[in-house]
C-alpha cells in the first residue's frame, strides 16, 4: 500500500530504522525511484523508545535544573475504567487536534497459536481482509477510505492490536466506530480471503528464508525458547499455516476476541463522556468470555549453545542472547538503564563503542531486553563481513563479560541517566506515542501514575543494583549463539 | 447505507477543511552570510525538533565518485577542531535527544529532536560541524569500513534491494539517479580522504544550507540564537553542478537479475515528470500524477490491492509510487510479488490492464473525491508529528522549491479532474517509457549445511563464564 506520501516512506523507514534494531531486517527505502539511503545511527532499544547516553557536557548542569523543574502537570493523567462486560479503558484527553486514535488490544498474540502456529496470525489479518458482517473486504476498506480513517491490524507474540484513527466529525467518527464494532464483533472469515492471506503468510516465510538475518532471528527463537510459545515467529511454520482452516480461526476468534481479553487506549479530542461512549460502542457488545490463560514459565537455558547456519551472504549475522524480562519485573528500570549503557544507546553505549567506533567491523551493533508477558529475550546483535566474524565474537563477548562482573563505570550510569530522564518529553510528544504507552501499560497491567513516575524510578538505579540484576539475569555460560551467513571470501582489498 | 455516509463524509470533509487551521504559523529568516532558517510553531508538546538540511546529495556526484556524500554525512559524526570523535553523539545522547542523518539523492539532512530549551545544544554543535569539521585518515579508515558493512547489510545480501539498485541503474540512462544513493561498492572502496575535503568545502557552508525549526519554540528567539551561533559562519562560493537531464527513451527497456532468493519479484517504471522538472503552466500533471499514484495504491480500497490481490489473487504484495518531491525527473513504479499460482509476465499483464482502464475509462468521481478525503484528513494526521513537519518543509526547500508549496499541496490536489488523471496516464504510462525488471530467484540451499554443535562454556576461545 502507498504511504500516503513518498517521504512518509522516508519517515517511516527511519523510524524503522531504529526498531530495526531490535527486529532485525532493516528495509531499504524506495523513495519514488531512488534507493535512498538514510541514516547514520543505530539508536533505540526495547519497546522503552527513545533515550540515550553519556559523558562530560557543559550543557549537563542546566539540562539537569530544567529536567527536574519539568511540570508533572505536562505528563498527560490517564484516566482508567472497564465496560460493563469487562474490557478496560485506558484514556488521555487531547484536545488540540481534532482527531482520534483509538486501539484495542487482545491478549491473543502468536503465543496463543497453541499447535496451530499462524493461527493469531491468519486471525487478525482476516479481522481486516476477511469481510465483515455483511460487508465484504472490498467494502469495508471503501468505507473507512471514505471517512478519511485509517484502519489497521498487527500482531506480535503477546498482542494482537486493532487501531483505527479518525477525525472527531461525528458524521466520519461515528460511521467509523460503527464499521469497527462490526470488524471486531461479527468478522466472515470468507474462504477466499483466507486463502489469500494464507499465499501472503507462506510468500512471508519465504522471504523470511531468503533474509539472512530472518533466518538468525527465528533460529535465536527456536533455540532460546525450545518447545515455548515464543519460540516461532508471528507468520508460522510452513506446514502449519497450509494447514490451517476457517473453523479454527472462527474458533480463535471466539475465545480470544472477547471483552474481558480486550483492553481499549484511547486518545483523542474528546472527554470522558465521549471516550465512555466511544469505548462502549466498539467493544461494548463483544462477549464477556474470559480472559487468556497465564503463559507457560519460560525455561533458563541449561547449556551454551552455537548454531552456525549457512546462507548464500557476504556478511553473517550474529545474535547472543537468552531468556530476558518480562514487562512488569521488578528488576525492569535496572535492566533496561544498565543495557542502555551496554548495547542500547547508539553511539553512546559500550558496544558500538568497542565494535563500530574503534574497529569498524559492523554497520549495526546492539543489544536490548525485549520484555514481553513473559521474559522476551536478551539479544546482542550485530552483522559483520563473514571473515570477521570470529574477531567480532570474540569482542562481544568480552564486552559482556567484563559489563556483568564489573558493572558500568559510574560515569556511564550518571550520563545515562541525565540523557534517558532528559528525554523524558520526546517519549510523551504526540498523540501516537501516547497511545502507545497506554497499550503497555494497560497490556501489562502497569501502574496508572508509570509516566509521572518514570524520571524517578529511572533516577532509582544505582551502580549496585545494574551489578547485581545483570549478575542475577545473564548466564554467560549458557548463551545461544546464533550465526548465520556465507564462507568467508578471500580478504577484500581495503 | 454505505452510499448514504459516503455522501456525507464528502460534504462534512469539505466543509470542515475550509476552517480549519492546523498548523502553525510559519516564519523564515535569512542570515547575512545567506544561511536559511524557517520556524513553524506548535505548541502541544515542550519539545524542538532541529533540522539541518544542505543541498547536496547522491545526484550530485560524479561517476567514479558515488557515494561520497553519504559517506560524508557519516563523517560530520567524527569531531571538529573543539569536538573528539564520536562526542557530538554523546552530548546529544547525554541531553536525551533523539538524533539521527540521513542522505537522500537530492540532500543531506542532520536531525535531533529534543526537550525545547535545548536547541541552543543542537545550533552550537551543528554550526561547529557546518565549518570546522576535522577529517582524519584514521577515523575514514574505520569509517569506510562501516559503510562497506552497510551496504552489505542494506544491497549485498537483499536480493529484493539488489535487484532495484540494477532497475534504477538500467532506467535512467543519463541521469544521476542511476546511481546508488550508498554508491557502488568500488566507489566507495575508492573514496579518499582528498575526496571528502573537497566535498566538505564544496558544499558545506551557510549559504547552501536550510535549518528548519519546529515545536515549542518563539520564532524571534530561534532567529537570535541561530545568529549567535550559525552567524558568524564565513559563506562560501557555491557553483551548482551543471544538471545532466535525463535522455529520451525510445523503447521498452528489459532485464533480469538473478540472484539467491525465493520470491520472484517485478518492478516496472515509467519516466515521469515531478514539480521541479515540468514546464512552467503545466504543474497541474504533477498533481495528476500524485492522484493517480492514490488512485491506485493509496489506503486499502485502492485499485492495486483491490483488483490484484483481492479480486484476482494474482498477487501477494503490491505497490506503486511517485515521488513527487525530487529535484530531477524520475519514475512512477510498480511493484509486485505474483501469488505461487501466477507467474511474473501474469502479473505484469495484469498491471497492464490497471493502466490501460486509467487511460481509457474516467475515474469516477466518487473515487476522486474519496482520494481528496483521504488526503483532507491525513492533513490533520500529519500534524500529530512535529518531526514531519519539519520535514515537509524541508524537502521543499533542499530542491529548490519552497514550503509554500507544501503548504499549498492539498489545494492544487483538490483541483485535479478525471480528464487530467486520464490525459497523464496516455502521455505517461507508455511502453516507449518503460523500464521492466525481474528478479528471477536462484537457490538458496545448493552449499547448504546445517549444523548445531555444543560449545564448551569455558572454551578458551569464548573466555565467557
Amino acid at each position: 500500500m502507498k504511504p500516503l506520501t513518498a517521504w512518509t516512506t522516508m519517515i517511516y523507514s527511519l523510524t524503522l530504522r531504529t526498531v530495526n534494531t531490535t527486529t532485525s531486517n532493516p528495509s531499504l527505502v524506495r523513495k519514488g525511484g531512488i534507493l535512498a539511503v538514510p541514516v547514520v545511527h543505530t539508536p533505540l532499544l526495547t519497546k522503552e523508545g527513545l533515550g540515550v547516553v553519556v559523558r562530560k557536557v557543559i550543557y549537563s548542569l542546566t539540562a539537569w535544573l530544567i529536567l527536574l523543574s519539568y511540570p508533572v502537570s505536562a505528563i498527560p493523567t490517564i484516566q482508567q475504567w472497564e465496560t460493563s462486560n469487562g474490557a478496560r479503558v485506558y484514556f488521555v484527553a487531547a484536545p488540540e487536534l481534532p482527531m482520534v486514535d483509538i486501539e484495542v488490544t487482545f491478549d491473543a498474540g502468536s503465543a496463543r497459536d497453541g499447535d496451530k502456529p499462524g493461527l493469531a496470525s491468519m486471525t487478525k489479518s482476516l479481522l481486516k481482509e476477511g469481510g465483515s458482517g455483511e460487508w465484504d473486504a472490498d467494502q469495508v476498506a471503501e468505507q473507512f477510505d471514505n471517512w478519511g480513517a485509517q484502519f489497521s491490524v498487527s500482531l506480535d507474540r503477546d498482542m494482537a492490536t486493532v487501531n483505527l484513527r479518525s477525525l472527531t466529525d461525528t458524521q466520519l467518527l461515528s460511521p467509523a466506530l460503527n464499521l469497527l464494532t462490526v470488524v471486531l464483533k461479527q468478522p466472515a472469515f470468507r474462504e477466499k480471503s483466507l486463502e489469500q492471506v494464507r499465499q501472503r503468510m507462506l510468500n512471508a516465510l519465504k522471504m523470511q528464508e531468503q533474509d539472512p538475518a530472518s533466518v538468525a532471528d527465528n533460529a535465536f527463537y527456536k533455540a532460546v525458547y525450545g518447545d515455548h510459545p515464543y519460540a516461532i515467529s508471528e507468520t508460522g511454520l510452513k506446514e502449519t499455516v497450509m494447514a490451517l482452516k476457517r473453523e479454527e480461526v472462527v474458533a480463535f476468534h471466539q475465545r480470544y476476541y472477547v471483552a474481558k481479553n480486550a483492553l481499549v487506549a484511547i486518545v483523542g479530542a474528546v472527554d470522558k463522556q465521549g471516550a465512555e461512549q466511544l469505548a462502549n460502542q466498539v467493544v461494548g457488545s463483544l462477549p464477556a468470555g474470559e480472559t487468556a490463560p497465564a503463559l507457560p514459565a519460560v525455561a533458563d537455558l541449561k547449556e551454551a549453545n552455537l548454531v552456525n547456519l549457512h546462507h548464500p551472504a557476504t556478511q553473517t549475522h550474529i545474535l547472543i542472547g537468552q531468556p530476558g524480562v518480562a514487562r512488569n519485573d521488578p528488576d525492569y528500570f535496572s535492566l533496561y538503564v544498565g543495557n542502555y549503557i551496554l548495547g542500547g544507546s547508539g553511539f553512546a553505549c559500550l558496544l558500538m563503542d568497542e565494535v563500530r567506533e574503534k574497529r569498524g567491523l559492523a554497520y549495526s551493533i546492539y543489544s536490548y531486553f525485549s520484555p514481553q508477558r513473559v521474559p522476551g529475550p536478551f539479544v546482542a546483535g550485530l552483522d559483520t563481513r563473514n571473515d570477521q566474524t570470529e574477531e567480532a565474537l570474540k569482542i562481544v563477548r568480552q564486552v559482556l563479560q567484563d559489563f556483568v562482573a564489573q558493572g558500568p563505570p559510574a560515569e556511564k550510569l550518571k550520563l545515562a541517566k541525565q540523557g534517558i530522564t532528559g528525554g523524558f518529553p520526546l517519549r510523551i510528544k504526540n498523540n501516537s506515542n501516547i497511545l502507545g504507552y497506554l497499550s503497555v501499560i494497560g497490556f501489562y497491567r502497569l501502574p496508572l501514575d508509570y509516566l509521572q513516575t518514570f524520571n524517578q524510578n529511572i533516577e532509582a538505579v544505582t551502580l549496585e543494583k545494574i551489578k547485581d540484576a545483570f549478575q542475577r539475569r545473564l548466564h554467560l555460560d549458557k548463551m545461544v549463539t546464533v550465526t548465520v551467513g556465507g564462507k568467508p571470501e578471500a580478504k577484500e582489498a581495503n | 447505507m454505505f452510499h448514504r455516509y459516503l455522501q456525507i463524509s464528502l460534504l462534512c470533509l469539505l466543509s470542515y477543511f475550509s476552517s480549519a487551521l492546523l498548523a502553525g504559523p510559519v516564519q523564515e529568516f535569512t542570515l547575512e552570510n545567506g544561511l536559511h532558517l524557517i520556524v513553524k510553531e506548535d505548541h502541544r508538546a515542550p519539545i524542538a525538533v532541529s533540522q539541518v538540511w544542505y543541498k547536496v546529495g547522491g545526484a550530485y556526484e560524479q561517476e567514479g565518485k558515488t557515494g561520497l556524500s553519504h559517506m560524508l554525512e557519516h563523517m560530520m559524526f567524527k569531531g571538529t577542531k573543539k569536538y573528539g570523535p564520536g562526542e557530538f553523539s554523546r552530548i546529544m545522547a547525554a541531553n536525551g535527544a533523539s538524533e539521527n542523518a540521513f542522505t537522500d539523492s537530492d540532500a543531506t539532512a542532520y536531525f535531533q529532536s529534543l526537550e525545547k530549551s535545548r536547541l541552543a545544544l543542537s545550533f552550537e554543535l551543528e554550526a561547529d560541524r557546518m565549518r570546522n569539521l576535522v577529517l582524519s585518515e584514521a577515523e575514514f579508515a574505520k569509517e569506510k569500513q562501516v559503510v562497506l558493512e552497510e551496504r552489505r547489510m542494506r544491497t549485498e545480501d537483499q536480493p529484493d534491494n539488489m535487484a532495484f539498485e540494477h532497475f534504477l541503474a538500467t532506467a535512467y540512462q543519463t541521469s544521476p539517479y542511476q546511481n546508488p544513493i550508498i554508491g557502488w561498492m568500488s566507489d566507495i572502496k575508492n573514496l579518499t580522504l582528498t575526496d571528502l575535503q573537497h566535498w566538505y568545502q564544496r558544499w558545506y557552508a551557510p549559504n547552501n544550507a536550510i535549518v528548519v525549526v519546529a515545536g515549542d519554540v518563539n520564532p524571534t528567539a530561534v532567529f537570535e540564537l541561530a545568529k549567535t551561533h550559525f552567524g558568524p559562519l564565513p559563506r562560501s562560493e557555491i557553483t551548482p553542478v551543471p544538471t545532466r537531464p535525463e535522455v529520451e527513451q525510445y523503447g521498452m527497456k528489459r532485464l533480469i537479475v538473478k540472484r539467491p532468493a525465493k520470491l520472484p519479484e517485478l518492478t516496472m517504471g515509467y519516466k515521469v515528470p515531478t514539480l521541479a522538472t515540468v514546464p512552467k503552466g503545466q504543474e497541474w500533471q504533477v498533481y495528476a500524477l500524485e492522484v493517480l499514484a492514490y488512485i491506485l495504491d493509496g489506503g486499502d480500497s485502492a485499485r492495486l490491492t483491490k483488483n490484484l490481490v483481492r479480486a484476482k489473487s494474482m498477487a501477494t504484495n503490491i505497490w506503486s509510487s511517485y515521488d513527487f518531491w525530487s529535484a530531477l525527473s524520475n519514475l512512477f513504479i510498480f511493484n509486485g510479488k505474483p501469488s505461487e499460482k501466477h507467474t511474473l509476465s501474469e502479473l505484469e499483464e495484469a498491471i497492464r490492464e490497471q493502466i490501460t482502464q486509467l487511460q481509457t475509462t474516467l475515474v469516477d468521481e466518487k473515487e476522486l473525491t474519496k482520494i481528496k478525503n483521504q488526503l483532507r484528513a491525513s492533513k490533520v494526521y500529519e500534524a500529530d508529528s512535529v518531526f514531519y513537519q519539519a520535514m515537509q518543509i524541508g524537502r521543499a526547500e533542499a530542491i529548490g522549491l519552497n514550503w509554500q508549496i507544501a503548504e499549498a499541496y492539498l489545494d492544487n490536489i483538490i483541483k485535479v479532474t478525471p480528464a487530467q488523471l486520464q490525459q497523464v496516464a496516455t502521455q505517461y504510462l507508455t511502453d516507449d517509457n518503460l523500464t521492466v525488471a525481474v528478479l528471477e530467484p536462484q537457490s538458496l540451499t545448493e552449499k547448504t549445511k546445517n549444523t548445531t554443535i555444543m560449545e564448551s562454556p569455558n572454551s578458551a576461545k569464548g573466555a565467557i563464564h
